[in-house]
């Protein structure tokens, strides 16, 4: 039991979560990630699937149950919160790079201010993180002077900057131009290839069929279906899930 | 199998009606439409009428003899004798007339370390170490008192020296003050955020005449027996109060435009609220308010014209005080108000000229 425990990096345990008085958005969420597991969330809008992951870092609050992270219960302990910030990457959709700062800054300012790393380290580090994304040529260029799939890639650099052990993507390609979706794709791909803990909301069913080791369905802001990829699209168990599935892969 | 057809993209060639360059420019400018091409001629028709007159009064007919017989001649058009004569008492208020000398340099000293704060090669950590310096020079050089300097009280400094230094002092108060008023009001903390808007609500809700007016003659009645403030530093703090309310609401607005997705990134990195307040959030959210804030310096600059309500006769009280006291020279005002707007333009325009180029250099990053 307690080596399971020890496995599992990510413990929700009858999570739930409100906006406002009314709006239900998480029900009894529970769900066990292994540590180095690829998990791909996808449901409908409005599903509750990245209020979910923005919980894991603490971006929105639960109020009922425990969510554990790392061996750590994330209650409203800041030190606590700060800890697992720093062992949790996310890449928003929306990338949220510092426009103010070269993609350099952007990559050195948390090792700098938070890791207290000395500059040049930080810098060492941020080139060969830039390097893995392919895009070491633009350090010195603001990122308003980048493309949408450049500025996600720089974004993931940012995050893997502080070396993670979790990585959280929410639609990281949802507002990128069809031809730049690949090159994010690409790589996330190669990261899933590392053996970090991914979890994804994704709408991209190629990249669930690749790397996952599960996917997640959810609607209502419960889990609806969870099951390998291959079994989940071929097989789906739920009635929600073979009509969300005919939707999106319809065409 | 038919063959691939190859795309070819077609050259790109110039516009073919100018749109850059002077004419392009009057003909869609002043001449766009019937009605743009009228104000045109009504605008130009009017200038061309005043403008001439306005020159003959002011240099052809003028006369810059500083003798007030002179300037009551007949078809003598702007007597400037007026400013020759006053200039010393317009300039520098009530302050003794033999050490005059002191608020120049110490008034030079002081734009000078303005100045200095303004251009990016003093941007470093002995700024503030000038900026103590600077103003202890100042003071001592005003005051006196030391040194074999004689002693000079608040209350016959005036003039220029006096515009310039309320404005700097309270400008370098009322900016940090402003930008805590401006985060507090967005504080998750419930007793900050209300402290901060009921002191920008009360602050905004009274004229500067009466925030003078109550730190002039009301704090006084508050303390107790025997312990007074120098007059000078009750209104400094009066004028910074208000300023201060002001600006925070300006930078208010700049914070409001600021996407959530910026402070969120900056939490999922592990930032604290005062790092990502200092190093994300302020640097954007100041940038885009630099227009609002420069108003608020320039219309601070032309408040501090209000003091004299409490009897400290800055730039333009001393003016008044130069030529109500002096019948022979009271009925030029108009020459005199002409001279100390030359002035309060100039440092205005620089002002703004100065805002410009932050402008430019805090919207490099945003250039493709």
């Amino acid at each position: 039991m307690t080596t399971q425990a020890q496995d599992n990096i990510i413990v929700f345990d009858k999570v739930n979560k409100w906006y406002g008085n009314n709006f239900h958005v998480l029900r009894d969420i529970n769900l066990q990630v292994k540590r180095g597991e690829r998990i791909v969330i996808c449901g409908p809008s409005g599903s509750g699937k990245s209020t979910m992951i923005r919980c894991i870092n603490r971006l929105e609050e639960h109020q009922e149950g425990h969510l554990t992270v790392d061996g750590t219960e994330l209650t409203d302990d800041v030190k606590a919160i700060d800890r697992i910030r720093k062992d949790v990457g996310m890449v928003f959709q929306q990338f949220n790079l510092f426009p103010h700062l070269t993609v350099l800054e952007n990559l050195t300012l948390s090792p700098m201010y938070v890791g207290k790393v000395p500059k040049k380290e930080a810098e060492e580090k941020a080139m060969a993180q830039l390097k893995r994304v392919r895009i070491a040529e633009q350090a010195n260029k603001y990122p308003l002077q980048l493309s949408g799939g450049q500025q996600q890639r720089v974004a993931i650099a940012r995050a893997l900057c502080l070396t993670p052990k979790i990585m959280l993507f929410d639609e990281p390609t949802s507002a990128l131009d069809p031809e730049m979706i690949k090159e994010v794709l690409d790589v996330m791909v190669e990261m899933a290839s590392q053996g970090i803990t991914m979890l994804c909301v994704t709408h991209e069913m190629g990249f669930a069929k690749a790397v996952a080791d599960r996917v997640i369905f959810m609607d209502q802001g419960q889990i609806v279906e969870q099951n390998s990829p291959h079994e989940f699209f071929n097989n789906p168990q739920t009635d929600r899930s073979k009509d969300f599935l005919s939707k999106i892969l319809g065409h | 199998m038919a063959d691939t057809i190859i795309f070819q993209s077609l050259p790109a060639r110039p516009a073919p009606i100018k749109t850059e360059g002077l004419i392009p420019w009057i003909r869609s400018n002043l001449f766009g439409s019937w009605q743009s091409s009228l104000t045109t001629v009504i605008v130009a028709g009017l200038l061309l009428y005043f403008l001439p007159q306005f020159f003959n009064w002011a240099v052809l007919t003028a006369t810059t003899n500083n003798n007030a017989d002179a300037c009551r001649a007949d078809g003598v058009g702007a007597c400037w004798g007026v400013i020759k004569e006053k200039y010393r008492l317009i300039l520098f208020g009530r302050y003794p007339f033999e050490e005059q000398w002191r608020p120049l340099v110490a008034t030079l000293l002081m734009v000078g370390l303005v100045v200095a704060s303004c251009t990016r090669v003093f941007w470093n950590k002995w700024l503030g170490v000038l900026w103590v310096v600077v103003l202890a020079g100042y003071f001592v050089l005003m005051s006196g008192g030391v040194m074999g300097l004689s002693k000079v009280t608040t209350d016959r400094w005036g003039g220029l020296p006096l515009t310039i230094m309320l404005t700097t002092i309270s400008l370098v108060l009322a900016f940090p003050l402003a930008l805590l008023v401006a985060l507090g009001r967005r504080s998750h903390l419930p007793a900050i955020r209300s402290f901060c808007t009921i002191y920008v609500e009360l602050i905004r809700g009274v004229p500067l005449i009466s925030v003078l007016f109550m730190a002039s003659f009301m704090f006084p009645l508050f303390m107790p027996q025997g312990v007074t403030i120098d007059v000078l530093i009750r209104v400094l703090a009066g004028i910074t109060l208000f300023a201060a309310a002001y600006m925070a609401e300006v930078i208010r607005g700049g914070l409001q435009a600021m996407p959530k997705g910026q402070s969120e990134a900056a939490a999922s990195l592990g930032l604290s609220y005062w790092q990502t307040q200092f190093k994300i959030i302020l640097p954007q959210a100041l940038a885009m308010v630099v227009p609002g804030i420069m108003n608020n310096f320039i219309s601070l600059f032309k408040d501090t014209s209000l003091v004299t309500i409490v009897s400290m006769y800055e730039l333009t009280g001393s003016l008044g005080l130069a030529l109500n006291s002096d019948a022979d020279w009271r009925p030029y005002k108009l020459e005199g108000y002409l001279f100390i707007t030359g002035i309060y333009f100039a440092f205005c325009f620089a002002m703004s000229r100065y805002s410009l180029w932050i402008e430019k250099q805090v919207n490099k990053s945003k250039l493709r």
